[in-house]
């Protein structure tokens, strides 16, 4: 049988090559090693925050987080699970995660969502930049990890932008969803006010599209929670590290109690930003009904990553 | 006078090819023509009208007569893609953004069909909105929407949101948000159409009540011809885009331009249309101190009447019949008086009397008098001509002798 390849093969792995090494890489290096400054000082000064508290304090600050917008069930399940995570060890390992994945999501919001708004009010911005979003959802993530240690480095805040291209797609999509989605006449009514574009944004377009956007948010901090191992291949510490370290050697003890810590930390932030984004009174569960919820987690995508690194 | 709001041959056509199907519609090719051939939909075609200050022109037509997107073309909402539409001699077609948005602002606002209530702001906070945007002080923009407010009878309700208030007041809110700003011109798009009809005949009145202090420019889109009819000082009925018909209520009723205007006011209920105004006749009277029986009886025969009404200098005394009168010569020919057989208990109206009105007095047998707030008479209303109006048997032509004769 005739194929294409007969008549003429393509080399396009050594084009990806040439270009990346042979031009991106030699030219833009410093300017890659730039954007990651700002990073890395949230990074610190939020790693350095999470670790200075005392344990009791942290786990106190999120039970009663939980306990408002999650419900009473939540929040023994956080100060349980929390406790949990302390006895096995894994205290600082948590902490150091806790900061990378909140520094990832805070990233994601800046970048996501006023290019989510800029979506929604331009037909053009959307219809280039859908495609690039539907590539960095579906593109493995061990696919950019090399270009991003070549431009980039190794360490945590590598780490951080491989984890902000995994998980930025949701709050882009929902931002923009949010932001269409606001019904016509009221944009109608405000237009026929005499409202700028601003003052259309702020009184009309944020607030009411804010549901939609937490909904992103929350969608963003999990893609973000199954980072946490990948991005630790290419040096950010935390509890991807033990994962992987347990990997290494063989150690099932030591991978199975990083991945629970990392579930536990997904559960608690995932029904905390729930809740946030229904922000109704939840009805106080009872601790076995929020068991049985969690493990009908819709967010299954924490345990998807630990799958995925073993 | 300058109208408030003039309006030239503008034409609107939806869809990329709109120069060449403006061109087409110019040279006269129907709608569905165009649609076919250019794949453009025509909106608005060829519309041209003035609103004076003060009025309510109504805009009549079904829906996709084109009458939502005229109304939104009036404060450039949707671009006309020709023609002029003049805001106190300025031009809105051709106004820059910023320009159109101080128009907006300052001069004209718009009260929607689905209330378009900003839903996370209490009711307050709706009614400042066009305040707020124009940078009016948090303190200063709450003292104006609780004035508004209380003109339309929702200030208790000020703190709660929307959603709490029942269809007819969320109207009630919207209409607030549409005077808050102090606008010349409101523009009202189908403001009734969505409420149920006890609420939507309460909130006609009290829109009718408002405009007697108000004093705006409305121009107020409808499907409802009884509610333009009720409202309208003029109407235009408008169908496929095109305004078919300009013209007050009676003139649309009694003189339709053509059978598309005619098979809507067939069923219309007459009464409610026409008043004491269109159907009175100049009125011949006597003086009750000068004129005899005799010469009282001589007029009625020459003039045909059944009845004159007898003035005491300027002032209505009464009526006397003709029965009455050839009765009384009859019985006490030498001493018979207008006085012995005045009925002082006559039927009156005044010119906005409706004829459903009308119509129990016109039972009576005696001539309606109008009369003017000062009890001066104006003109009568034979009771047959209310009949007759009712029914519908009066032609245009008596319609127009009528209107000549009316004194002014």
């Amino acid at each position: 049988m005739l194929s294409p390849a007969d008549l003429a093969t393509l080399p396009f792995d050594d084009w990806v090559n040439t270009f990346v090494r042979g031009w991106l890489v030699p030219n833009f290096r410093p300017f890659f090693r730039a954007t990651q400054v700002p990073i890395s000082a949230v990074l610190d000064w939020l790693d350095t925050l999470f670790r200075w508290l005392p344990m009791l304090v942290t786990t106190a600050l999120f039970a009663l987080a939980s306990w408002k917008w999650a419900g009473r069930g939540m929040a023994i399940f956080t100060v349980l699970g929390f406790a949990f995570i302390d006895m096995i060890g894994l205290w600082p390992e948590t902490m150091t995660t806790l900061a990378m994945v909140v520094t990832a999501v805070l990233f994601c919001a800046v970048i996501g969502i006023p290019a989510g708004i800029v979506s929604a009010r331009s037909n053009l911005f959307w219809r280039i930049l859908r495609p690039v979003l539907d590539v960095m959802q579906t593109i493995p993530s061990f696919v950019y990890l090399v270009p991003i240690v070549m431009l980039f480095g190794v360490g945590m805040a590598p780490g951080i932008i491989a984890t902000i291209v995994f998980a930025l797609p949701p709050i882009v999509r929902l931002t923009n969803l949010g932001i269409r989605n606001v019904r016509g006449d009221l944009i109608e009514a405000a237009e026929a006010f005499g409202s700028t574009g601003w003052q259309m944004l702020w009184d009309l377009q944020l607030p009411l599209a804010m549901r939609t956007i937490m909904a992103g948010l929350n969608q963003t901090l999990m893609l973000a929670m199954s980072m946490v191992v990948i991005s630790a291949l290419i040096g950010a510490g935390g509890l991807g590290l033990i994962v992987n370290t347990g990997l290494g050697r063989l150690d099932v003890g030591g991978a199975t109690a990083g991945g629970v810590g990392i579930v536990i930390l997904a559960i608690v932030l995932d029904r905390i930003t729930q809740g946030l984004a229904e922000q109704n009174n939840v009805s106080r569960m009872s601790l076995r009904q929020t068991l049985s919820n969690v493990f009908r987690l819709r967010g299954t995508a924490a345990l998807a990553g630990v799958e995925k690194a073993g | 006078m300058q109208p408030k709001l003039a309006v030239s041959q503008v034409y609107k056509v939806f869809g990329d090819a709109a120069p060449a199907a403006l061109d087409l519609l110019r040279r006269g090719r129907s709608k569905q023509e165009i649609l076919a051939e250019t794949g453009a939909t025509v909106g608005v075609r060829d519309a041209s009208f003035d609103v004076q200050e003060g009025e309510i022109f109504v805009v009549m037509g079904l829906s996709g007569s084109g009458k939502s997107t005229l109304v939104r073309m009036l404060n450039g909402l949707i671009p006309p893609t020709s023609g002029q539409i003049l805001i106190d001699g300025e031009d809105i077609a051709r106004a820059d953004a910023a320009r159109l948005r101080r128009i907006r602002r300052e001069k004209i606002s718009m009260i929607f069909q689905h209330f378009a209530l900003f839903p996370h702001w209490t009711v307050a906070e709706n009614v400042a909105y066009g305040l707020k945007i124009t940078g009016v002080p948090h303190d200063e923009r709450r003292a104006r929407a609780l004035d508004v407010l209380e003109q339309v009878g929702l200030a208790a309700w000020a703190d709660s949101l929307p959603s709490d208030l029942s269809g007819g007041m969320q109207q009630r809110v919207g209409l607030a948000r549409g005077l808050a700003a102090e606008p010349d011109i409101l523009l009202m798009d189908e403001p009734f159409g969505a409420l149920d009809p006890l609420i939507r005949r309460e909130m006609q009145m009290e829109l009718l009540t408002l405009q007697r202090t108000l004093k705006k420019t409305i121009v107020f889109i409808t499907h409802d011809l009884n509610e333009a009819l009720m409202l309208g000082s003029r109407i235009a009925i408008m169908k496929d885009g095109q305004i078919v018909q300009i013209g007050t209520a009676q003139e649309i009723v009694t003189a339709p331009a053509d059978d598309y205007v005619a098979a809507f006011v067939a069923d219309i209920d007459r009464g409610r249309v026409f008043t004491a105004d269109d159907v009175s006749s100049d009125a011949t009277t006597i003086q009750l101190r000068q004129t005899s029986v005799r010469d009282a009886l001589r007029m009625m025969e020459r003039g045909g009447a059944n009845a004159l009404y007898v003035l005491d200098g300027d002032r209505v005394a009464g009526v006397v019949t003709y029965r009455d009168l050839a009765a009384s010569e009859m019985d006490t020919a030498i001493t018979a008086s207008l006085q012995g057989s005045l009925i002082t208990d006559f039927p009156t109206a005044d010119t906005t009397t409706c004829l459903s009105d009308l119509y129990s007095d016109a039972g009576s047998g005696l001539p309606i008098a109008v009369t003017d707030e000062r009890d001066r008479l104006l003109a009568v209303v034979e009771p047959a001509d209310v009949l007759a109006h009712l029914s519908g048997d009066a032609t245009p032509q008596e319609q127009q002798e009528q209107t000549y004769a009316q004194p002014r």
